[in-house]
């Protein structure tokens, strides 16, 4: 059985290290802050915030407090607030140690495609270009094939990139996989999943 | 200097040309000047090309600047919540240049810090390095940006004294300070109008030299997106 998204969310959590300054992308990523543990780990949030916490109880909400996916959030006791050029300066800086991002391709040099569909909606890329370009490792998490069935993991990614030979590692509902010289390395299969099946379903070349 | 005003609209006065370009201050929803914003729509000022994150949501925020056909040209890094916007934009009506939000960012702070361009390397090796000269640091490739200095600024803020220093609340202070920074004048709209010398003076998150005028007013402060968790039962 392929992993579903709260495992595919609990296994990217194995990724943290205690005392980590993290940025979490939208969907998938989101779910990574429930699979922690006792992990001393502080959530960054673009628009200008550290120490992100879990969204209000209702009839709490705050219009002055949310996240870069604009929802209602709250404070923890260790948040601090800054201006967002200070918040990418941070990003930039390097100081962030991980971002976990959702994609709609990654090809096996680690480019990156997560902000456009050219003919299609066109949204922006919003803060993802300066997080894949400054955060210390990139890992993505997404479903391993398309709705249509095909590789998300291609040789060359067909979209405008987001960034380009940023990915460290991508985590799927098949498996874990590690950008390395010459292609991608299988670094752990989901339970019940097969190596066939994760070659099956993945363009890139496995080395 | 008299730096209050009485209303949004008086706070404008003799500052608006069709043309001219403007930076905003917000994220989402969350921090943008309301009162300044539905002030332009009323002044009917056009052609504006205007620098900020987002552009509001349909009819609200800058999405009401789009209804009214005021503006030209948005700089912005996101502009997935509002149809109207991608109406325009596809129909050639509206044009647009996409920055990456911390470049957006960074572009305001520099241009109000006498800095014209920097290199960063958001964006090398996509479309949004075409055009832009690129350079080795060290062994890494860096894309010049420029710095953003505009005709007028429009800002949100929590708290002024009457000489325009200005607190900012939670994630309403976003892009705020760096677009207050890159005006050549810069409006501020806050909640509160508080004597001066009750501001702690180490608790000022932007000094009052980069704002110019001041109004006080009550904001809607629309929630774009309401998440909230169960309560657990007693």
């Amino acid at each position: 059985m392929p992993w579903d998204r709260n495992q595919m969310a609990a296994r990217a959590a194995e990724e943290l290290e205690d005392g980590w300054y993290v940025n979490l992308g939208i969907g998938i990523p989101t779910l990574v802050a429930n699979y922690v543990g006792d992990k001393d780990i502080t959530l960054q949030s673009e628009n200008g915030m550290l120490g992100m916490g879990p969204f209000p109880y209702e009839g709490d909400e705050d219009p002055d407090l949310i996240n870069a996916g604009k929802q209602t959030i709250t404070e923890l006791s260790r948040t601090s607030y800054f201006d967002s050029a200070t918040s990418f300066g941070m990003i930039r800086g390097g100081k962030i140690a991980a971002a976990i991002l959702g994609a709609m391709e990654v090809a096996e040099n680690g480019d990156l495609a997560n902000w456009m569909i050219p003919g299609k909606l066109v949204k922006g890329m919003g803060g993802a270009m300066d997080l894949v370009a400054g955060v210390g490792r990139v890992i993505v998490v997404m479903d391993h094939t398309n709705k249509a069935g095909e590789s998300k993991i291609l040789r060359e990614c067909t979209l405008p990139l987001t960034g380009k030979a940023v990915v460290d590692r991508i985590i799927t509902n098949l498996g874990v996989l590690d950008v390395v010289p010459g292609g991608l390395r299988i670094v752990e299969l989901a339970e019940g999943v097969t190596e066939d099946e994760l070659r099956a379903a993945t363009e890139a070349t496995l080395v | 200097m008299k730096k209050v005003y009485g209303t949004a609209g008086e706070a404008l006065e003799g500052l608006l040309q069709d043309g001219m370009f403007i930076a905003a201050g917000g994220f989402g929803l969350c921090g943008i000047p309301e009162l300044l914003i539905d002030a332009l729509v009323e002044s009917g000022v056009k052609d504006l090309t205007i620098a900020s994150n987002n552009c509001g949501v349909d009819g609200f925020g800058l999405g009401k600047l789009l209804d009214t056909r005021q503006i030209r040209k948005m700089l912005s890094s996101y502009v997935g919540e509002n149809a109207e916007f991608m109406r325009q934009y596809l129909s050639g009506e509206l044009e647009l240049e996409f920055n990456p939000q911390g470049t957006l960012a960074e572009r305001m702070r520099a241009g109000g810090s006498g800095i014209p361009g920097f290199y960063t390397k958001t964006g090398v090796g996509t479309v949004i390095a075409e055009g832009k000269e690129v350079k080795n640091f060290d062994g890494q490739d860096y894309i010049l940006e420029r710095g953003i200095v505009a005709d007028l600024s429009i800002v949100k803020a929590w708290k002024a004294d009457d000489t325009g220093n200005l607190v900012f609340r939670k994630t309403a202070r976003n892009f705020n300070p760096p677009a207050a920074m890159c005006g050549r004048v810069c409006v501020a709209e806050v909640e509160e109008i508080v004597p001066r010398g009750s501001l702690d003076p180490d608790m000022i998150h932007l000094p009052g030299i980069y704002v110019h005028r001041i109004v006080q007013g009550v904001q809607e402060k629309r929630i774009e997106k309401v998440t909230t968790r169960p309560r657990e039962e007693a």
